[in-house]
């Protein structure tokens, strides 16, 4: 297989700027809401579709095309799941996307497993969300350290839209072993300047020459890995297991009102 | 071959290069004495030996500082620009995707004319609307096509001159590989490794289009090789040709290197080696007749093509001159071969490795699978990849863009063919520390880099082919898939996924300059000269960049 950048090409100047439009378009991701919808039999067939045909492109995360993230919604030329189909079967032309000529159940399938965040796990317990957020805001005190929509400390990420990065059973994780759950991007950082300063905070991106962070007291900073004296990350997770804290019936609400976060 | 250390005087190729504003005339003996005229870029690899090492002279050590931006090209197609320019008398010639060609002054970067070939619908690629590039023979530039033809462009007018059918774009065949000009002919091969294709590798006729030979990389019934196929499943075998090859005039043999068997990730639907599969193979190109091969990777389950570029030179290894072969495949190992026989001289990982415990004296590999969920080092993009590495006769090293610390988890299932639609046979997942956590893709998609080095990061490495020993190792943070150049005053071009453009010491790897370009570095930089200016070209992002000196102030 080609050990090459997955980044389709529009062909044409016009299709550009058409795709441009798409893109500036309002994303698309209320259909994601819709996970439920689909049968499990459906959803694992998908998967076999997917990973066959569709994965050496968009990704084992849906995200290999610049500009379209299946497993969170996001398509240049998709609304409803009849747009989804249409889209692959008769493919983008000057874009890269083939046509696909798959049968009824294998698009049904693959449409089914996109939607479904590629969440193949149904054992996860999803519960209320409305009984979730109460929790959020009480006696999990989860603001105390993450933020949604605005509210809450950006000591750990901003969750405003983790029902779209992360699948159910990936939450779920997150509260009961969070060091587990804990993907590397989010390992919280510690940095001495050769200058003397300390700054706690977490990474926002890092290359080899530079590092940026947003620091505990809410700065946006960018270093010179030069300037640095040392950096390190911490490998455990500061958040606490909610394992004991939470009744398993209140861990599910909690997943309810996570996944049901999805600014995107 | 280039053991030499000869650099006409920058002056002499200057005047070639102003006194010919004639439509270029690229003669069959022009390419075969290509390191003869430095200023220009002839082929994908630079000359048939494909080093990528320029006999330039004006940026060294001492003055690499001072390089600055002369010119961009910006691209008006996104994705992964991968194509490596020509530059031939003054004129540049480079691919957009999907088969765009433009004409471009070398010394401005002002553009003379673009053709755009209208690519079939039909078409189907696995990774992208990718193009490596051009040849020209004559005034003829020679393209191959997402759609599975090669189309002949009239260099001056920029004009199609025919166009003919190498591969069947609905069962999958796509040429993405730049062409070679040997002698009389334009020598190509076919991608589609993941659709089931029977790959092959052809000669067609300059003047007419006319296919002259062929050689299927699958042997067919009867032939020499079939028998490493059990049933049918030669048929769907796969064995894509997607990076030019070498050349040799002295053997009049070319080098190619040939892809992955199909399906990709289940090795048990086809028993045996499956020649000639992870490749490489030795064709005379005169007649397509092969002369030998030697496989890396026999009945592979893991994706690695044997799509490097053969880099061709004349070493003197425990005190015998040998016309070598040297090979940093994506399987991990680094090999030595005798280019006259295929014979094995030695090999060694360059990166960490399970998937076989070492190679036996004929160089083939022990292999190791792992247990079915455990990581498997390299992981599917390989230790290296097709991207062009170098060999440098003044240090002796060979150079390569390496991807450490990568392993993925592969996993076999059943497949199907159906004309035209991939022929996987399982896939693979990048190990991260945490279920679902991203690792690298294919390529950069997003200027955030939320996979981190954890899961894998790049390294320029520099091998010593006569101890197979890393002299020394520049990491990156992101991994990489540059190309590399090295040049005559012992400096290393080359960039990476992170948007930064490097000189290294070639003997050290030390960094005396780079450039923040900011897009993904998926090329490899060329060196050409022009009205006593020498130039470094490279493709960052959606741009070409242009360095040369900076001018001295008037004193």
């Amino acid at each position: 297989m080609s050990g090459v950048g997955r980044v389709r090409g529009v062909g044409r100047t016009l299709l550009v700027i058409a795709a441009f439009g798409l893109l500036a378009a309002p994303s698309l991701r209320a259909q994601a809401d819709h996970g439920a919808q689909y049968s499990q039999s459906d959803i694992a067939a998908g998967y076999r579709v997917y990973s066959s045909q569709c994965v050496q492109c968009h990704g084992g995360l849906g995200d290999g095309i610049s500009g379209v993230d299946l497993r969170r919604g996001v398509f240049r030329r998709a609304a409803s799941d009849e747009d989804l189909g249409r889209v692959i079967t008769n493919g983008v032309p000057g874009a890269g996307m083939p046509p696909f000529k798959l049968e009824a159940a294998e698009l049904t399938g693959v449409v089914a497993f996109i939607r479904a965040g590629f969440d193949q796990t149904a054992s996860v317990r999803v519960g209320d969300p409305a009984r979730g957020r109460a929790l959020y805001d009480g006696k999990g005190d989860c603001a105390t350290c993450h933020r949604v929509r605005g509210r809450g400390a950006l000591t750990a990420p901003d969750l405003s839209g983790i029902g779209l990065v992360r699948t159910v059973a990936a939450l779920q994780r997150s509260l009961l072993n969070p060091t587990t759950a804990m993907v590397p991007a989010n390992r919280p950082l510690r940095i001495v300047t050769k200058r003397g300063e300390t700054l706690d905070g977490r990474r926002l991106n890092e290359d080899s020459y530079t590092v940026q962070l947003l620091d505990t007291r809410g700065r946006l900073r960018s270093l010179a890995k030069s300037d640095i004296r040392t950096l390190t990350y911490a490998t455990a997770s500061p958040m606490p297991s909610y394992a004991s804290r939470l009744t398993p019936d209140e861990i599910a609400d909690l997943v309810g009102y996570l996944a049901s976060l999805r600014e995107p | 071959m280039n053991l030499r250390a000869f650099a006409p005087p920058l002056i002499a190729l200057a005047l070639l290069g102003a006194a010919s504003p004639a439509p270029a005339q690229v003669t069959a003996d022009r390419l075969r004495q290509a390191s003869d005229e430095p200023q220009n870029w002839l082929t994908y690899s630079g000359t048939y030996a494909s080093q990528r090492y320029s006999l330039l002279r004006q940026i060294d050590p001492g003055n690499v500082k001072n390089l600055e931006l002369k010119w961009v090209l910006p691209n008006q197609v996104f994705g992964a620009w991968q194509a490596t320019p020509l530059v031939v008398d003054g004129v540049m010639y480079v691919t957009q995707r999907p088969n765009d060609v433009l004409a471009v002054d070398a010394k401005t970067g002002r553009v003379f004319w673009q053709y755009r070939y209208p690519v079939s619908p039909e078409a189907r690629v696995c990774c992208g609307s990718n193009n490596r590039g051009l040849a020209i023979l004559g005034s003829t530039l020679f393209m191959g096509t997402l759609d599975g033809r090669l189309v002949a462009i009239d260099a001056a007018g920029g004009r199609p001159l025919w166009n003919v059918a190498v591969g069947d774009p609905r069962l999958g065949y796509s040429l993405t590989m730049a062409p070679l000009a040997v002698k009389d002919k334009i020598l190509v091969g076919v991608g589609g490794g993941e659709y089931g294709i029977r790959g092959f590798v052809a000669a067609f006729d300059p003047a007419s289009g006319k296919e002259l030979w062929r050689f299927y990389t699958i042997p067919g019934p009867g032939e020499r090789g079939h028998e490493t196929w059990s049933g049918d499943t030669w048929k769907t075998g796969g064995g894509s040709v997607w990076l030019t090859p070498s050349y040799d005039p002295a053997l009049n043999l070319t080098y190619w290197g040939i892809g992955n068997p199909g399906p990709d990730w289940n090795a048990d639907l086809r028993p045996g080696d499956n020649l000639y599969t992870d490749s490489v193979i030795a064709i005379d190109a005169d007649t397509g007749a092969l002369k030998w091969h030697f496989q890396f990777t026999p009945n592979d389950t893991y994706d690695y093509d044997a799509v490097q570029v053969a880099v061709l030179a004349d070493v003197t290894l425990r005190g015998t001159p040998t016309k070598t072969l040297m090979w940093a495949n994506r399987n991990g190992f680094f090999y030595v071969l005798n280019r006259e026989t295929g014979a094995f001289l030695s090999g060694a990982p360059f990166v960490k490795v399970n998937w076989a415990s070492g190679l036996d004296a004929k160089g083939r590999p022990v292999q190791t699978p792992q247990p079915p969920g455990q990581p498997t080092w390299p992981g599917n993009q390989g230790g290296t990849n097709w991207y062009s590495p170098s060999f440098s006769p003044r240090t002796g090293l060979f150079y390569l863009s390496a991807w450490e610390g990568y392993a993925s988890i592969f996993r076999k299932e059943p497949a199907t063919y159906i004309p035209g639609r991939n022929f996987a046979g399982g896939g693979h997942t990048v190990v991260t520390p945490v279920p679902g956590a991203p690792g690298p893709r294919i390529g950069r998609t997003t200027p955030v880099n939320d996979w981190t080095d954890v899961t894998g990061h790049g390294a320029v490495i520099a091998l010593d082919p006569q101890t197979l020993q890393r002299k020394w190792t520049f990491p990156q943070y992101d991994v990489t898939d540059s190309g590399i150049l090295t040049t005559a005053t012992d400096l290393l071009f080359t960039g990476g996924r992170e948007g930064y453009f490097y000189a290294l010491d070639a003997r050290n790897g030390e960094v005396l300059w780079k450039a923040s370009l900011g897009g993904q570095i998926v090329n490899g930089p060329i060196a050409y000269a022009l009205d006593g200016t020498q130039y470094i070209a490279v493709i960052s992002g959606n741009s070409l960049y242009t360095f040369g000196l900076r001018q001295e102030p008037p004193r």
